[in-house]
């Protein structure tokens, strides 16, 4: 089956017939070119999606106060609602499914920070310990926000790695003394963090203590929240029951979608999600529908090649060749060359995808653009068979082609 | 050598049926150089095509050294002829894009012969026919009476013991004919036995017996050459 003799045969015909060798394998390689280039594309954008939501828990609910919209109760619209720590308090204890919950309270503006004579402007955030989970804060020395420095309004603060190099140079800034618009808070923790660089720029204070240091009272700017492992469905409950809770609170139409809004990360994600599985699906369809015109290229010009060959076949035949020597000569042909061509394609390919990897900006929607290695493979191998069963069709009618018949084709 | 017996065949030519071999009855014995002779139409590539295994037959018996050969299957044929027949053609039918040599050596690719005999034996052919310095040329580099005498040395590369000839003096001139026809007789000499399938009386004379077809039956088949 494989002797030398045999390839020596096929390449020779290969070589013979150079022009239509080249547009089957370059049909071919263009197929499962573009297949891998598809492909890489998709996963680029899927990496680029999930670099987009790589900061923050993609199962979370934030709530932001607005506006109230509709007429209720008597009450004019026009009138700001105000979160509160009771909010707070209500949405933690009273609904189902809450995981860690955390309000933010915003002290206003970046505000000047010193150590000793070092002094920087930082965003600071008041939070609750559940803040942790929302924003996916690294803890990489000691530890975040806990439940007692809120309880005993402690002057503590976490504090990011960028902060750390601008105040305190080299030496550990754990146990040292910050000053916060003139207020002394003592660092107890150090973060990193995924997302973007700001936020490592970032320090975390205690939400009770910032409240009274700064003037806040009982307000707060927004409440998170993640929803563990609950599904979609459930999540949706959650959101419903957040927005009717606050609306009996704040007296405002539950139906109201502008008093407070309350955005599903669940929701956006799933969006997303679906949009990736549709554009996947689309990848694959367009991807083997070329690899589908390869195939039938291949076809095509095999049936051209045997019709050219009959009177060479019918030679053949007459010098002692078997019908099943002639259909295995072509059959191999096309499978040597789709072979090498299905693995050229493959190849060039990957390469381009790797070149042009490296030229994408590396914060965007697009990136990372690659092909998984064995689902390459086997869309090569596929169009091999593929490729096989093309010349099969064309090799069969010139095994079944009578010599005399062969013969006689002028 | 081969014999046939009341062999019939006829062609469907969309509706109507062209009965093209009537009832013959043939026998040519080994050693022998013979020709077929007959006006065109006459039957007699159908009577080659059917001694040389190209084609079947409806009805009779033909037996090929002491063998019948009918309803054989179409591998079973390439093994038989193989083995029993070279084929000499009116258009050489070389396979253009390989040497004098591959083209020759071809027959013994499909018995399994190794490349490196099968072209040493192709070569010993080759020089033969007097053509051993042509060995690496392409067909379309050699003359119409080369290129038959590399077809006749790829008919005789695999020692058959009878050389079938269509028209192999069809396609040349008058001199190249007369070389071409005294290398079969060569071969016919060492014992092969040679038919020719010609319509030239020169050709014809130049064999032992002709037989000679009209209209699908054997109307003489012990033609001396010198009547022809």
């Amino acid at each position: 089956m494989l002797d030398i003799d045999t390839w020596q045969e096929i390449l020779d015909t290969i070589r013979a017939n150079q022009m239509r060798s080249f547009l089957t394998a370059f049909s071919v390689a263009w197929g499962i070119f573009m297949l891998i280039i598809l492909l890489g594309s998709g996963a680029g954008l899927s990496h680029g999606v999930a670099y987009q939501f790589r900061d923050d828990a993609i199962n979370s609910i934030w709530v932001f106060p607005g506006q109230v919209s509709v007429p209720y109760k008597g009450l004019q619209p026009g009138r700001k609602v105000q979160l509160t720590n009771e909010d707070h308090d209500e949405i933690e204890t009273g609904v189902n499914g809450v995981e860690n919950v955390t309000s933010r309270f915003m002290i206003g503006g970046r505000l000047s920070v010193r150590y000793r004579d070092e002094t920087g402007t930082f965003d600071v955030r008041s939070v609750h310990p559940g803040h942790l989970y929302i924003e996916k804060t690294i803890m990489t020395e000691g530890r975040f926000i806990n439940p007692l420095d809120i309880k005993d309004h402690r002057k503590v603060a976490a504090i990011g790695q960028k902060v750390a190099t601008a105040l305190f140079k080299d030496v550990s800034p754990l146990g040292r003394d910050l000053e916060i618009n003139g207020v002394a808070f003592k660092v107890v923790g150090l973060f990193t963090d995924e997302g973007a660089e700001t936020e490592q720029e970032k320090i975390y204070l205690p939400i009770s203590t910032a409240q009274r240091a700064f003037g806040g009272a009982n307000r707060v700017g927004q409440i998170m929240m993640t929803t563990g492992e609950a599904p979609l469905a459930e999540t949706q409950v959650m959101s419903k029951e957040i927005q009717r809770r606050l609306a009996a609170r704040h007296t405002f139409d539950v139906e109201d979608a502008r008093a407070v809004f309350v955005n599903n990360n669940n929701e956006q994600f799933e969006r997303f999600v679906k949009l990736m599985a549709a554009i996947r699906m689309f990848v694959w369809i367009v991807g083997l529908g070329t690899i589908l015109a390869g195939v039938v290229g291949v076809s095509n010009i095999m049936m051209i090649a045997v019709r050219e060959r009959t009177r060479e076949i019918g030679v053949r035949r007459a010098l002692g060749a078997t019908p099943w020597s002639i259909v295995s000569l072509i059959l191999k042909e096309s499978i040597l060359i789709t072979s090498v061509a299905g693995y050229a394609g493959m190849v060039l390919g990957i390469v381009t995808l790797e070149v042009a990897a490296g030229f994408l900006p590396k914060d965007g929607f697009f990136l990372q653009p690659e092909v998984d290695l064995g689902v390459a493979i086997q869309a090569t191998v596929l169009l091999i068979v593929a490729g096989a069963a093309a010349g099969f069709f064309p090799a069969r009618r010139a095994g079944r082609l009578r010599p005399v018949e062969a013969l006689r084709n002028e | 050598m081969l014999q046939l017996e009341k062999v019939e065949k006829s062609y469907v030519m969309g509706r109507s049926r062209l009965h093209v071999l009537k009832s013959v009855d043939l026998m040519i014995d080994r050693g022998e150089m013979v020709s077929i002779m007959g006006t065109s139409g006459s039957g007699k590539s159908t009577l080659m095509n059917i001694l040389g295994l190209l084609d079947g037959y409806d009805a009779g018996a033909y037996h090929l050294d002491g063998q019948l050969m009918k309803d054989i299957s179409e591998t079973r044929a390439a093994v038989c002829r193989r083995q029993w027949v070279g084929f000499v053609f009116q258009s050489f039918n070389l396979i253009p894009f390989k040497t004098a040599a591959e083209n020759v050596a071809l027959p013994l690719y499909y018995q399994g012969v190794s490349r490196g005999k099968r072209l040493q034996a192709a070569r010993r052919q080759l020089e033969r026919v007097g053509l051993l310095e042509w060995s690496e040329h392409r067909p379309s580099e050699l003359s119409g009476g080369q290129q038959q005498r590399v077809a006749i040395a790829r008919a005789l590369v695999s020692r058959p013991k009878m050389l079938l000839a269509d028209e192999p003096t069809g396609a040349l001139d008058s001199a190249t004919s007369l070389e071409i026809m005294r290398l079969l007789q060569e071969v016919n000499g060492e014992g092969v036995t040679v038919v020719v399938v010609t319509h030239e009386r020169e050709v014809a004379a130049m064999t032992q017996r002709i037989i000679r077809l009209r209209d699908g039956r054997i109307e003489n088949s012990h033609e001396s050459p010198a009547d022809a």
